[in-house]
């Protein structure tokens, strides 16, 4: 059995569909009825060129925009009037394009705010440090170890993040959301910014918490080299509309994304 | 020869009686996750039970050879341990080693099966598997990435502890049986050596030359099963074997694993070592590191350093080696020690530190007397994988900076008339695998190890090596001349970046020198000495007094040394250009190439020689971006005075 053929096994039934969705702020139409969907365990990217509506798109996704007019079922349950914290407790995370971390905060207590939503103690136990919140704290802290040895940042754990380089941070941020255990992971540009080696960690950190956790990971890049290596299925957008969507192979040979990204005589 | 090593003459016989004697203390502990977790003694037999059953139900055998490849690792080390329980032999390999230079130690010992650590480096041994078609099974530790992985060599480490399991509960008394089959004559273990210049050798080292090496060392420093060490050098190099393997059989110490590579000094702090090994590299790097948070520290703490350095400078070293030193620098001293040795020594995680050793290259004097004088008991050893590494070793108390110390208990040192070393030892190695033709050169029918090394015993029988064998040569009065002995000495200096020294057949010793660009650069911008450029202020005569200086304090140091006062550096140029691979002049690894540079600049040369004032130079340099340019300049040629041989010394 060949590495890709396991992959393909593991993919199974969309989680996530994107319906018809529109969105316009005031005059300005941001997506048009942009349509896919999303599998589990997959690596689905979405690309386009500057201002084709990606981050829309995420945020759409994440319930901080509402669209106008389409539909959006995650698990076979339509969601209307999505707020970001309902999507976080059903296991849709994120990260950002510009890292929002907390800089002055040390990187492990930045990963604990992203278990945040697994706690369960009340004022009182934390307050007092009682037992039972001295196990949870123990429990959690548990998961955050499993996590900074996955991500290999067990070097920078004591470090204010303001203090690293910025490949660093986009890695932190990685773990804050891999801390609250999504079952569907959104990143907005997680190579962004970054050279070449960086780029190339970051890409096999993405593989291996998809490979590991079975995390299905909806991506946002603008640049295409990096995306086409890892995603399962891609997405192009151009000028809030779908252009094309399918493997990597069929989408780097088709046509309308060849003009959207080197442009056309018109 | 054969000195007794007693009834636990092999590894796995020291493993049983360390669970028996000691089973609760750690052995090994490893920070997995934040946290230190220990294997005690018995746990580690038990791992190791589990293991040599899987092992042999893999079909390995008596005899036969076992890879290990990866960092340092409770695993690792335990599946060492369980080849050796079956008469195996592991062949630990550089986990960064790329994998060509891979396929040839297990081509060259037959390989059937490997123990890894990640997916790296079971990687490098899938993309070989072509060319290493005994490479039969492949155990990685680390299952991360691999899940995808269907060759089938490969299988998991805990994949190999259910099918040792399994067996151990079929034959119990199974494991007893095979170690009692050991003596204390089976090769332990074989060590690749690093092969820059051929192709590599495997070196067999014994149960007996390891394990009595191991005590003789452990003996003379007192080691004892309380000691910590941490181990964060490749398992691979015999140095690190010795410090996290072979010693801690022999005496019953606990290693500790740091996380990565990059939370050793955190890790080190927290574990707080007692017996530590350092390269010196490594102990450069910690000393600018310490320097440079100095510089960015406060007026008043900058001061309070320097002023207790200049202290420790004075007496430190004295204080450490317990000559006697007056009440009122004692108490000068101990109040630096309150104030800045002692959280200085916390910081660099050597506050336990009893013994500290260096070795592998030669360590500058500055560099030596800064560890000493803040009261870390560092010395420097002189070994070889060939001799199980303790050769010699200073004695506390009796430390010199420029000797490696006297011979450690056990070992024979004797001199060709070429002043080569030979050495004989209980640790010496049996033979270089399948290469009798090496191992007869290197090892004689007397059992004399040849080290290719030069070197002589001084008035106190301190061994000091001054070059290899092949680099030594003579003046034309038959006056010894140590090319590389001189160029490290010249080097130490902060000022000078790379030297060049002739003498061969000559009359006097003359020297190229090259400044260092950022040191002297800093030393005339405080002077407000403007420069244009390297060959600007290479030529300015106050940089030339500068290296004068340094030239001439060498000297009075060689001096000092009766078998060296004659190979005095008389003359010197500062070259007009930086030594360069890129032209040939240095290695990749930036070593001078001492023949090539005397050819390609023979004029100036025979300008030092011919006792001229100045020298005329065009020369060809070669850009980075592959253009060619021309340089020209005048060089001036300096003379350093030179001092008579010390007359005290031949006096005492």
């Amino acid at each position: 059995m060949t590495e890709t053929e396991a992959r393909a096994q593991r993919i199974g039934a969309p989680v996530l569909a994107v319906e018809e969705v529109s969105l316009t702020f005031g005059g300005v139409r941001a997506l048009t009825e942009v349509s896919f969907d999303v599998r589990e365990h997959e690596v689905r990217a979405i690309i386009g060129p500057n201002g084709a509506g990606k981050s829309s798109m995420l945020n759409v996704l994440n319930g901080f925009y509402q669209p106008q007019h389409g539909i959006i079922r995650f698990r076979g349950r339509e969601f209307r009037g999505m707020k970001p914290h309902v999507a976080a407790t059903m296991g849709i995370g994120r990260t950002f394009q510009n890292i929002a971390l907390f800089r002055g905060m040390t990187v492990l207590d930045n990963i604990m705010v992203g278990r945040n939503l697994k706690m369960r103690g009340n004022l009182l136990q934390e307050a007092f440090w009682l037992p039972a919140a001295r196990r949870e704290e123990i429990e959690h802290r548990r998961a955050v170890e499993e996590i900074i040895d996955f991500l290999e940042i067990q070097h920078i754990r004591r470090t204010p993040v303001g203090q690293l380089p910025y490949g660093l941070q986009k890695r932190v941020e990685l773990a804050r959301a891999l801390a609250m255990e999504p079952s569907v992971l959104l990143l907005d540009e997680p190579m962004a910014g970054m050279n070449l080696e960086e780029k190339q960690d970051m890409c096999r950190f993405v593989l291996d918490v998809n490979d590991h956790y079975g995390t299905t990971i909806v991506l946002i890049e603008h640049d295409m080299g990096v995306v086409m290596d890892i995603s399962d299925r891609v997405v192009v957008l151009d000028y809030g509309s779908k252009i094309a969507d399918g493997t990597p192979d069929q989408v780097r040979s088709d046509q309308a994304v060849i003009d959207a990204y080197l442009g056309v005589a018109h | 020869m054969a000195a007794d090593i007693g009834a636990l003459d092999t590894f796995p016989k020291l493993l049983l009686h360390h669970a028996k004697v000691r089973g609760a203390r750690p052995a090994i502990r490893e920070k997995d996750r934040g946290i230190w977790q220990t294997w005690t003694w018995t746990q580690l037999a038990d791992e190791v039970r589990v293991l040599a059953c899987g092992f042999a139900d893999q079909g390995l055998k008596r005899g036969d050879h076992m890879a290990l490849v990866g960092d340092n690792r409770p695993r690792i080390y335990a599946a060492m341990c369980a080849a050796q329980c079956l008469g195996a032999v592991p062949v630990p390999l550089y986990q960064d080693a790329v994998a060509a230079e891979m396929a040839f130690p297990i081509q060259n010992a037959e390989i059937a099966l490997a123990v890894v650590e990640d997916q790296e480096q079971v990687d490098k041994l899938l993309e070989i598997l072509p060319q290493c078609p005994t490479l039969k099974h492949i155990y990685y530790d680390n299952p991360r990435g691999l899940r995808h992985y269907a060759q089938p060599q490969l299988a998991s480490y805990d994949r190999l502890r259910e099918i040792g399991s399994e067996a151990a509960k079929r034959d119990p008394g199974f494991l007893e049986r095979e170690i009692e089959k050991g003596a204390g004559d089976d090769p332990a273990a074989m060590f690749f050596t690093s092969g820059t210049t051929a192709t590599p050798k495997g070196v067999v080292l014994t149960h007996h030359a390891l394990i009595d090496r191991a005590r003789a060392a452990a003996e003379m420093e007192g080691l004892t099963d309380r000691d910590v060490v941490i181990a964060y050098l490749p398992p691979a190099w015999i140095g690190q074997n010795i410090f996290s393997y072979a010693q801690p059989f022999a005496t019953g110490y606990c290693i500790c694993c740091p996380e990565s590579a990059e939370t050793l000094m955190t890790d080190m702090r927290e574990i707080g070592p007692s017996y530590y090994f350092a390269p010196p590299r490594v102990l450069e790097a910690l000393l600018t590191q310490v320097s440079i948070r100095m510089e960015d520290a406060g007026r008043f703490k900058r001061a309070l350093y320097r002023h207790f350095m200049d202290v420790a400078r004075r007496v430190g070293g004295a204080i450490l080696d317990r000559k006697p030193v007056g009440m009122a620098q004692r108490l000068h001293y101990a109040l630096g020690d309150l104030l800045v040795y002692g959280p200085l020594r916390n910081v660099l995680g050597m506050s336990r530190v009893r013994v500290a050793y260096t070795a592998g290259e030669a360590i500058g004097p500055d560099l030596f007397r800064f560890y000493r004088s803040i009261g870390i008991n560092l010395k420097q050893l002189y070994g070889s994988t060939e001799t199980s590494v303790f050769v010699c070793v200073q004695p506390n108390g009796q430390v010199k900076a420029d000797t490696v110390g006297p011979a450690v208990r056990g070992v024979e040192l004797k001199f060709t008339p070429q002043r080569e070393l030979l050495i004989r030892s209980p640790g010496l190695f049996r033979e270089y695998y399948k290469n009798p033709q090496a191992t007869e050169q290197a090892k004689d029918a007397e059992g004399w190890f040849h080290t290719g090394d030069a070197g002589y015993l001084d008035a106190d029988g301190h061994l000091k090596i001054i070059d290899r064998v092949k680099d030594v040569g003579r003046l034309d009065d038959r006056t010894l001349f140590a090319p590389k002995y001189l160029e490290n000495k010249l080097k130490f200096f902060p000022y000078i970046k790379e030297a060049v020294a002739f003498g061969h057949a000559r009359d006097r010793v003359c020297a190229f020198i090259n400044i260092d660009m950022e040191a002297v650069g800093n030393w005339a911008e405080k002077r407000k000495l403007a420069y244009t450029g390297y060959v600007d202020l290479a030529s300015r005569k106050e940089v030339r007094d500068l290296i004068t200086q340094c030239v001439e304090q060498v000297n009075a140091d060689l001096a000092a040394d009766p078998e060296l006062a004659g190979s005095q550096i008389h003359r010197f140029l500062l070259l007009h250009k930086e030594l360069d691979a890129d032209d040939g002049e240095l290695t990749r690894t930036r070593k001078v190439r001492r023949g090539y540079i005397a050819e390609r600049y023979a004029s100036l040369v025979e300008a030092l020689y011919a006792g001229k004032e100045s020298v005329h130079v065009e020369a060809q340099v070669r850009y980075e971006d592959g253009r060619t340019g021309q340089i020209s300049a005048d060089l001036s040629i300096c003379d350093a005075r030179s001092f008579p041989p010390a007359a005290a010394r031949e006096a005492a």
